[in-house]
Parts: C-alpha cells; sequence; structure tokens
C-alpha cells in the first residue's frame, strides 16, 4: 500500500521535473535528454500498470528511436540555441495562464468525478502479456494494424521528397 | 494500489506542461518535443484507464499512438530541416511569411 504510493510519487516527482527541466533549459540538447528522462519514467508506469509491452515500446520507440531523431537534427541543424531579441513579452504571461486554467479545470474534473477515485485493482496475472496484446493486435485490430504500416510508408516517402536537395534551382 | 484520479492528475500536470511548452517556447524544436510530451501524458491516462477497466483496448490505441507518433515525427523533423534551409533559422517567430 505505502510503498505503490511512495514508487508513484517518487516517480511522478521525476516525470514532472524532467518535463520542467525540459521547459526551462536553455539548450534544445538539454530539453532532448530530459525528454528522454520523461519518456523513461512514463515507461516505468506502464510497468507499474502491468503493460509491459507498451513499456518496452516506449522504451525502444519513444526514447530510442524517435529521442534520437530529435537530437540527430539538433545537431545537423547545429540549433541548440535560438539566439536574439525577445519581443513580444505579452505571450508569456498570457500562456502560464492560460495553461493554468487548463489544469484547474482538469483538477477540477477529477474532482467532480467521484467514480475516477477507484483504487485500481491488482489484475489478472495474464492480463496484457506481449501474447494477449499480440493476438488483440492481430484479430481484432488488424485492419488498423495494415494501415499504420501504409502510413509509415507514407511518412518514409514523404520525409524523402521533403528533405532531398533539389537538382536545379526554380526549375 | 494507487487510485486512478492520481494517474489522471499527473497526466492532467505533463499535458499542461506540454501546452505550456507549444505556447513559451521559440525554438520550434522544443515546440515539437513538447508536443510528444502532451502524446506522451495522454498515453499515461489510456493505459492508466486501461488498467482500471481491466480492459486491453487503450493499450491497443496506445501503441497505435505510438506508431502515429513516430510518423509524425519524422514528417515534423523533416519540416524544420526545409524550413532551416530556406530561412538559416528555426525561431518559430520567424515563420511569418506564407511565401518561400
Amino acid at each position: 500500500m505505502t510503498i505503490d504510493l511512495l514508487l508513484f510519487f517518487g516517480l511522478a516527482a521525476v516525470a514532472v521535473g524532467a518535463a520542467i527541466a525540459m521547459l526551462l533549459s536553455r539548450n534544445a540538447v538539454y530539453s532532448a535528454l530530459f525528454l528522454i528522462l520523461n519518456f523513461a519514467t512514463v515507461a516505468v508506469f506502464f510497468l507499474l500498470l502491468g503493460a509491459p509491452f507498451i513499456a518496452m515500446a516506449q522504451v525502444t520507440v519513444y526514447a530510442g528511436a524517435i529521442m534520437v531523431l530529435f537530437l540527430f537534427v539538433i545537431m545537423l541543424l547545429g540549433a541548440e540555441q535560438v539566439l536574439g531579441r525577445h519581443k513580444g513579452g505579452w505571450q508569456r504571461p498570457l500562456a502560464i495562464l492560460l495553461a493554468l486554467a487548463l489544469m484547474v479545470e482538469t483538477g477540477y474534473l477529477i474532482f467532480w468525478r467521484s467514480d475516477l477515485v477507484s483504487v485500481i485493482q491488482p489484475a489478472a496475472s495474464d492480463y496484457a502479456t506481449p501474447q494477449a496484446i499480440g493476438e488483440s493486435l492481430f484479430r481484432d485490430y488488424l485492419l488498423p494494424f495494415e494501415v499504420t504500416s501504409v502510413l509509415l510508408l507514407v511518412a518514409m516517402v514523404g520525409v524523402i521528397v521533403l528533405t532531398k536537395e533539389e537538382r536545379k534551382k526554380a526549375g | 494500489m494507487v487510485p486512478v484520479s492520481y494517474y489522471f492528475a499527473l497526466s492532467a500536470i505533463l499535458f499542461a506542461l506540454g501546452a505550456l511548452g507549444v505556447l513559451v517556447r521559440r525554438n520550434a524544436i522544443v515546440v515539437f518535443m513538447s508536443v510528444e510530451l502532451m502524446l506522451n501524458a495522454a498515453n499515461l491516462l489510456f493505459v492508466a484507464f486501461a488498467r482500471s477497466y481491466a480492459a486491453l483496448n487503450g493499450q491497443i490505441y496506445v501503441f497505435f499512438v505510438i506508431a502515429v507518433a513516430a510518423a509524425e515525427v519524422a514528417i515534423g523533423l523533416a519540416l524544420i530541416v526545409a524550413i532551416f534551409r530556406t530561412k538559416q533559422s528555426i525561431d518559430i517567430d520567424e515563420m511569418s511569411s506564407l511565401k518561400g
């Protein structure tokens, strides 16, 4: 009981701290590394919630592939820091106000909906094993799964077209 | 075990921080990373509710969200590279003209 709560709050502190540090750090490389820490923490949350397959997919795809792509592009462009003049000072307070409003509204929703307070029960031992996920994926969700492969192919072709050097300027 | 509302609160905080990052930061790559943070907060809530209702569907959706996010990141970063080639900057305040 208490160990679960301690684990939750410790991990939540790491996740929120990493997210805040990502927002505050001036260097984009540090932001990416803090985001990787946040993703890893969320992967541990997935493990705690009995989702080992999703947790591993999170680590390999998100914290691995996607963030490596981010770091690669940051270093390719040499755009660690956006330097230069700061204009439009009214944006920052307004943005903080809006984000606070969003957080307060969702918080209000939590306490308004009483059925969310239910404690998560210990799951059955065969809940969400990779085998069960695979069976559901290839039986009930076969069409979306195949459409996803088409989507990834389209994304790959799109990226190649977008980043290809133009042969001749202006035709 | 921990109540679902705790996960809801954590997810709400992470989502609000991501939204704040999108609104405040001017580095396009950091803005993009904030979008990933918001997606991840939604994923956390998906998995928490899937566990709460002892259903698998939420986890399957998270799988698809991760796949779509991978495609989205590839396209978005390619766009950022293309913009950097023409403007030599990824400051989102600089991207104010529609004509290349």
